[in-house]
């Protein structure tokens, strides 16, 4: 496996194309795993989405965005993490109808800014609020395969304990990876949870995350729902980070 | 062919016909931006208007502000998805801010930069003729910095990227030469109706 190799440039045109549902696993309460192999997959950059087009038997069609959670791999398959918010139209659809075997309409992969490969460098900082982690966890996964030496820190806020999406991958990597540096927050929790901090994302979490880097970051990954990316870039200029170096990706809420 | 198992949420009565392909309806008004809200004080505010590398004319805020003032309520359409029905903008037309500097559209391609770094460029036919503005006003109020304020530019018929946020200048240019997002992989115009998401669509 040449992890290097599938890293693609973005396709001329982007086309409608099926994928199929190969595995589905929930990983929190609100999130499950999608697995789809598309019919003709070139690879993709972490931090990249699709776009999803479903079509109703009258023709009507719905389309919404998802980061890819995988890394590029050179597998031919891309993973999403959905998030349900129960009152949508999309997300609601992909927990309680999808299932093993289902073709599902895609095209990408698409964004030529929210992008991280290792021939651009780090220190690489990380902050995700919620499902705001799953493009971060791409570039996370690629580097360990492609970068190691890279150093990265990951603040992560989620509500609850169990919210925390990949949380034992996660914490396996922050044990085993030197160059690795995991700050979890939980906004709601009230008991103490081992290995992660109460409270919403602060001035001081985000100076404990500098201070966990050998260096400035060369690049700064902001991704979550508007709120979130608003209050947590706030922090990351008010602590020094160089704007120009700062990219933020919103999902909406 | 159809999705296993979809219905779907259809809109309701008379909102399908003012939904471009593949947007759906929001009463929020969500966020896109490439990076942090930059922090712009009106006294260090300026909207300079060129012509190629040529400066043709800069405003500072007070001196914009007294420009002819416009409003124009439309719907709006972000290549993330949402729609969004009925926004109430004030600010200046393109129109009266070329006819204040005393020039017609000099070339077919316009880009337009802001403060943030980052650009768009929008064909010039899509600026002009009571089409655009720069914006300073939503529903009455200044713009919050987080959509753009102090002014952002408005061309409210193309995908919402091309009305670009905290808009400090717009330069003509000879080539249709692309803006940031452009360069990205985003299309050239950005019609919702024709669902020109990306290069190639
Ligand atoms: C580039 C990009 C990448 C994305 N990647 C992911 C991803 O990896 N995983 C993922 O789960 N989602 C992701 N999203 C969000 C996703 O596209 C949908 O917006 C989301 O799944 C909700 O769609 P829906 O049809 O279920 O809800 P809708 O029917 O669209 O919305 C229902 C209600 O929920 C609100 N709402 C919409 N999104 C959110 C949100 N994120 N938080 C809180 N309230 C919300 C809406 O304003 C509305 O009131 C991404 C969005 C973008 C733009």
């Amino acid at each position: 496996m040449n992890s290097l190799s599938d890293i693609a440039p973005q396709p001329q045109r982007l086309v409608w194309q099926q994928a199929t549902v190969v595995a589905i696993t929930l990983e929190t309460p609100s999130v499950k795993v999608f697995r789809l192999r598309p019919a003709e997959w070139h690879g993709f950059t972490a931090g990249q989405h699709v776009d999803i087009r479903l079509t109703a038997p009258d023709g009507y069609q719905a389309e919404r965005s998802f980061s890819i959670a995988s890394a590029p791999d050179g597998t031919g398959m891309i993973d999403l993490a959905i998030d349900k918010i129960d009152d949508g139209e999309v997300s609601p659809f992909f927990h309680e109808v999808v299932e093993i075997g289902d073709e599902i309409e895609l095209r990408g992969p698409i964004g030529g800014h929210f992008i991280w490969s290792a021939g651009d460098g780090g220190p690489l900082l990380l902050i995700a609020g919620g499902s705001g982690l799953v493009p971060l966890m791409s570039m996370l996964r690629y580097r360990a395969l492609a970068a190691p030496e890279i150093p990265a820190t990951l603040i992560y806020s989620a509500r609850r304990n169990e919210d925390l999406i990949w949380r034992d991958e996660l914490f396996r990597r922050a044990t085993q990876d030197p160059n690795f540096t995991l700050l979890a927050t939980l906004s709601r929790e009230t008991t103490p949870i081992e290995g992660a901090r109460l409270g919403r994302i602060d001035r001081a979490l985000l100076d404990a995350a500098l201070a966990s880097l050998p260096a400035p970051p060369e690049t700064t990954f902001v991704c979550g729902s508007n709120r979130f990316v608003s209050a947590a870039s706030t922090f990351v200029l008010d602590a020094g980070v160089p704007f120009a170096s700062v990219r933020t990706e919103r999902y909406g809420g | 062919m159809a999705t296993r198992g979809f219905l779907g949420r259809r809109p309701t009565d008379g909102e399908g016909e003012r939904l471009p392909p593949g947007q759906y309806r929001t009463d929020d008004f969500p966020v896109l931006s490439a990076g942090p809200t930059p922090r712009v004080a009106l006294k260090d505010w300026s909207f300079t208007l060129k012509d190629g590398v040529r400066p043709v004319m800069r405003w500072d805020w007070d001196a914009f502000n007294q420009l002819p003032q416009s409003k124009l309520t439309r719907d709006i359409h972000c290549v993330t998805k949402w729609s969004k029905f009925n926004t109430a903008w004030s600010g200046v037309m393109i129109d009266d801010i070329l006819a204040e500097a005393g020039i017609a559209a000099p070339s077919e391609f316009t880009l337009a930069h802001s403060y943030d770094g980052y650009s768009t460029n929008v064909p010039t036919d899509d600026l002009i003729n009571g089409k655009a503005m720069v914006a300073t006003h939503f529903d009455g109020k200044p713009i919050i910095a987080d959509h753009g304020g102090p002014a952002r530019l408005l061309v409210p018929h193309l995908y919402f990227w091309k009305s670009a946020k905290w808009v400090n200048g717009l330069q003509f240019t000879n080539r249709d030469e692309a803006g940031f997002w452009e360069l990205r992989g985003y299309h050239m115009r950005g019609d919702p109706w024709r669902e020109q998401r990306f290069t190639g669509d």
